[in-house]
């Protein structure tokens, strides 16, 4: 396991050394960000409107209490969602959808010898094939994880007028109340730090896929599998070192 | 250890054959002499420039003079003939879009494939695969091409088309071609300068005309494996 992770951070490196020009990568980046943006965003929608409209239900009847008022409940729905549904929970999606797909791409660009052909022209294969999905990667999660949160509350806002548990009135005063806008940032920096970790990740696996059609399989897999790990290590860590300032901002 | 002692020149305009059984050491040579693997050993130079220990940037000099010919052709499987063809001069050079254009169709057309610049790689039989690789290898006027097992997977007459297109193309751009094959009809087709590997050695080198004149026994176990050449060999 540590060769593995001298690996990719050696692989990491190679991103950055004799890069193409700029107009190259541009072209790249916006194809990519359209790709991996458009890809995820149905699934992405559909889950966020079902996890916002999940939570106010569970919370509401969890809630019981007559001391607490009915508001508190999208005040928790949206501090739910903020801190750790959208950016957690959309990047584990992100991770089976995106990754397991780059990770494909990649393994099979490399049984079938096209990285070769990259490198035989001179071409810095992981910097042309690499860098693009992970600045993509970077430029559309964070928007994803913002789309992800309103879709979240507007779900949230549907099931507590559809099932009457809350009112959309006492829903719309709770998840204006008391918004800590560091909960925004925080969110915001688990978003990137997530994509970096999901889009470096599964372009390592696909990109060192030795073998054949079953190890790009295999690869897929591993490449979802260990983003999964890493971003639920990442969200722990961040929860340690970054929480304290949700009291003091 | 796969490659014992290799030591060969090859030179421009001649089609330099690589042949032996398989596992001898064949494509892991041709990947020594393109960059594709270190050689623990031992140095790879072109034209007297040293390949295997140039810096970064002196090695993509010198591979931006290489044009390869892969085993399965290595198409990119997201862009059609016509982008394929053309990515070498988008990456490599800064030609307008006309000139790309105009070398490019003639490359097309000059291994056949005129009609067929929109067709995605998957939609393209092994031989066009084939013939758009070899394109794709010389559209930016190539020095050096190198083609692993060019034939592999090709019926015998499609196997000819390609190799009398190696051929001509060797001549007419005046490149060092080197052809990894076990193939020995594509050897006395096409081939000028002969190296046999065997279990990682140099065993016999020659030109074509002193195949059927050698004594060495793996050489000859080799290339009379086939009635082909037996018959040849029975009828000096």
């Amino acid at each position: 396991m540590v060769k593995s992770i001298g690996k990719y951070i050696i692989f990491l490196g190679t991103l950055f050394t004799n890069r193409e020009s700029f107009r190259t990568y541009a072209r790249l980046f916006i194809d990519e960000s359209v790709k991996i943006g458009t890809d995820s965003i149905v699934l992405i929608a559909i889950v966020s409107v079902f996890m916002g409209a999940v939570t106010t239900i569970q919370s509401a009847y969890n809630l019981v209490s007559p001391l607490i008022p009915d508001y508190v409940v999208a005040l928790v729905v949206r501090d739910m969602v903020l801190l750790e549904l959208a950016p957690t929970i959309i990047g584990i999606i992100f991770a089976g959808k995106v990754g397991s797909n780059i990770a494909g791409e990649l393994g099979t660009m490399r049984i079938t010898e096209q990285i070769d052909a990259l490198e035989v022209m001179g071409i810095n294969s992981s910097s042309y094939l690499v860098l693009p999905k992970v600045l993509a990667t970077l430029f559309t999660f964070p928007l994803l994880v913002i789309f992800s949160a309103f879709l979240s509350l507007l779900g949230g806002y549907f099931a507590a007028d559809f099932t009457g548990v809350i009112t959309p009135q006492d829903y719309t005063f709770g998840i204006q109340n008391q918004l800590n806008e560091f909960m925004v940032i925080f969110a915001m920096i688990k978003a990137v730090v997530f994509a970096i970790l999901i889009s470096t990740i599964s372009s390592f696996m696909g990109y060192y896929t030795t073998g054949g059609a079953l190890e790009v399989g295999k690869a897929s897999t591993s490449a979802v599998t260990n983003s999964v790990i890493a971003i639920l290590a990442a969200d722990y860590l961040l929860a340690q070192l970054l929480a304290e300032y949700l009291v003091s901002f | 250890m796969v490659l014992n002692g290799i030591s060969a020149v090859f030179n421009p305009g001649q089609v330099n054959m690589i042949i032996g059984a398989s596992g001898t050491g064949k494509s892991v040579l041709l990947k020594c002499i393109v960059g594709l693997e270190q050689p623990d050993n031992g140095d790879v130079l072109y034209d007297q420039r040293d390949f295997t220990h140039a810096s970064r940037l002196d090695r993509i000099e010198i591979r931006r003079e290489i044009g390869m010919l892969f085993q399965g052709a290595a198409l990119f499987d997201s862009k059609n003939v016509a982008e394929n063809v053309q990515f070498p001069l988008d990456i490599l050079t800064t030609m307008p879009l006309d000139e790309k254009l105009d070398r490019v169709n003639h490359v097309l057309s000059r291994v056949g494939l005129e009609n067929s610049n929109k067709l995605m790689p998957s939609e393209l039989s092994g031989g066009m695969k084939k013939r758009v690789g070899i394109a794709r290898a010389l559209v930016n006027n190539s020095k050096y091409l190198f083609c692993d097992e060019p034939n592999s997977g090709l019926d015998p007459q499609t196997s000819i088309v390609i190799d009398n297109l190696i051929k001509e193309l060797t001549n007419e751009y005046n490149t060092t071609t080197v052809v990894i094959s076990h193939d020995m009809n594509s050897v006395m087709e096409i081939g000028d300068y002969i190296m046999f590997l065997y279990e990682g050695n140099k065993v016999w080198d020659g030109a074509k005309e002193e195949i059927l004149g050698a004594d060495e026994k793996a050489f000859n176990d080799f290339v009379f494996a086939n009635n082909m050449m037996r018959s040849l060999k029975e009828q000096m």
